[in-house]
């Protein structure tokens, strides 16, 4: 299944900053978590992940420090700040309230739910 | 196997230094981005793979360079400033090359429209009046020409750059003004300030809400001001030269210099200036960041003693019409070090002695305005309003505001309770407020004073 671009572009603060909400953690690691959580199906580009990181450091939702693990290369680690929860958490309360509106009408459309069309997958 | 090693090696090593040539990405960002593709060519070769293809696997997925660069670029402006054109070599030559037909058509324009009065009687020489109040608007129009084009802005935009510089022209020739009048010299102030944030809405491509466009249009009135200035000072050795040469042969150069030779170059080096910042970034990038480091820590120390010399003398200031262009103009140049480097400077960064210094500078700076402030109430109080003691009260107060909250921004980022984009988004926030309050003096205040 291919996810449009505007909805990974929208879905991807709320779930970088979620993932790192849990615990700190490296670009290549969030780039599995997220591809693990979503069963695949949202595949996330470098070009997205990491000005993405970049931006939410600017912003001071995340912090970076770079450490290098026993026996390990250097690497750059995220953390969450308490103005990244709240980010979070406000995030969060829009994509609720998305999701519900959505469910209204996904149940007021059952007749053309996912079933009723077959597609192709390639 | 250890041959299967090394060649990883050569081939991630060649590819750093491919990636390295992106300017929009950082060395640290190489890092980060080689950490991830060796992970990634660690877990392909767990699967089986051999490292040689797991390594031209890793490299695909990341994507194609321009492109992961450009998405690095749309991020860090601050990089994408130093390469704006993200594309490959060949295209990028032609664009350049287009680049410069736009720019001397634009300049051809703006001697065009600095000496077009002329044929209908308004010589540079004996009309200066009639300059003193639409020069702004001569010189800023192709300029604004010059970044419509370029940025190929919609038709939206380009209606409301005409209407704004339409009623620009409105506000300098409808009312009657005296030659002699205070309002007069506002306007020929005010007017290409509020005329210069049109300039941005054009150079912004009518992006003017995004912060980040701001920030670059700030980072460019900063580095097209060094430009204009080398390029004047040039103009004057050439002007220097062609009066001696002239006169050595007998020849009386003078009228051809003040009526052809300082309006056309002047007006032409608005818009030179301008192509100049974009096309040769790599030169002012390395000037402009060492000029602000050292005039600011200047600065700090020559508010510092004029404070101090005002505590020790007990001197009020002067408030005489001439002191109050200078301190407004010693604030708007602490405000333009500020501005500028905190445009220039890596948000990321922890803060440091130059931060100090500049804290410095902007508490010295609000301490004058306050000084300022208080001499101009003393003598509107005594004497009542007049155009230039109201132009100058509102424009304190306007800095006053602006530094405040700046001095307290900086403080908190030097305490680390804020992060440094805080700063950067108050100063782009404001900038609206300085093209509201030009527009005010310039429309508002004549019919206010009874045109005095």
């Amino acid at each position: 299944m291919h996810i449009a671009k505007d909805l990974v572009a929208a879905s991807a603060t709320p779930l970088v900053l979620g993932i790192l909400a849990e615990e700190e953690s490296y670009g290549y690691a969030i780039l599995k978590a997220i591809a693990e959580r979503s069963g695949g199906r949202l595949e996330w580009t470098e070009g997205l992940l990491y000005p993405l990181l970049h931006r939410l450091e600017r912003l001071g939702h995340v912090e970076a420090s770079w450490r290098t693990p026993e026996g390990g290369r250097r690497r750059k680690y995220y953390a969450i700040t308490p103005s990244g929860r709240r980010e979070l958490a406000e995030q969060r309360k829009q994509w609720d309230a998305v999701t519900e509106a959505l469910q209204d009408i996904w149940k007021a459309t059952r007749s053309i739910g996912p079933t009723a069309s077959p597609v192709l997958e390639g | 196997m250890t041959v299967d090693d090394t060649e990883l090696e050569t081939q991630i090593a060649e590819w750093r230094t491919y990636m390295l040539r992106r300017r929009a990405v950082s060395g640290a960002d190489v890092d980060e981005l080689e950490d991830h593709l060796r992970e990634r060519v660690a877990d392909l070769t767990a699967t089986g793979l051999r490292p040689d293809e797991a390594f031209l696997i890793a490299v695909k997925r990341m994507g194609r360079m321009d492109e992961l660069s450009r998405e690095f670029a749309r991020e860090h402006s601050d990089r994408l400033w130093k390469q704006l054109v993200l594309t490959d070599d060949a295209p990028a030559e032609a664009e350049r090359r287009r680049g410069l037909l736009v720019m001397i058509a634009c300049a051809a324009l703006a001697v065009l429209a600095v000496k077009l009065p002329a044929l209908f009687g308004f010589g540079f020489d004996d009309s200066a009046a009639f300059y003193l109040r639409n020069l702004g608007l001569l010189v800023l129009a192709p300029l604004t020409v010059y970044f419509a084009w370029r940025r190929g802005v919609d038709r939206g935009t380009a209606a409301a750059l005409i209407g704004l510089f339409a009623l620009g022209a409105v506000a300098a020739n409808a009312y009657r003004l005296d030659d002699d009048s205070q309002s007069i010299v506002l306007t020929a102030i005010h007017l290409p300030l509020a005329l210069w944030i049109v300039v941005g809405i054009a150079y912004a491509a009518g992006d003017w809400r995004s912060g980040q466009k701001r920030m670059d249009f700030i980072r460019f009135t900063g580095e097209w001001f060094i430009y204009f200035v080398l390029i004047c000072l040039g103009g004057g050795v050439l002007t220097g030269i062609t009066v001696g040469t002239f006169s050595a042969i007998g020849i009386d150069a003078e009228t051809f210099i003040s009526e052809w030779l300082v309006p056309c170059g002047g007006a032409a080096a608005v818009v030179v200036a301008a192509w100049l910042v974009e096309a040769k970034q790599s030169v002012i990038e390395n000037m402009a960041p060492v000029l602000t480091r050292v005039f600011t820590p200047l600065f700090a120390v020559t508010l510092a003693a004029v404070l101090v010399a005002i505590a020790v003398t007990t001197n009020a200031i002067d408030v005489e019409r001439d002191m109050l262009i200078l301190f407004d103009l010693l604030l708007v140049v602490v405000l333009g070090l500020v501005l500028y480097s905190i445009s220039a400077r890596d948000p990321g960064a922890p803060a440091g002695f130059f931060d100090w210094t500049q804290l410095a500078l902007i508490v010295s700076a609000l301490l004058i305005d306050v000084l300022v402030l208080v001499a101009i109430t003393g003598r509107i109080t005594e004497w009542g309003f007049t155009p230039n003691k109201s132009a100058a009260l509102g424009e304190n107060l306007i800095l006053f505001v602006n530094l405040a909250w700046s001095a307290w921004l900086y403080w908190s980022i030097i305490k680390g309770r804020k992060p440094f984009a805080r700063l950067e988004r108050w100063q782009t926030d404001y900038v609206p407020v300085y093209a509201a309050w030009a527009w005010v003096v310039v429309l508002a205040f004549p019919p206010i004073f009874a045109f005095a």
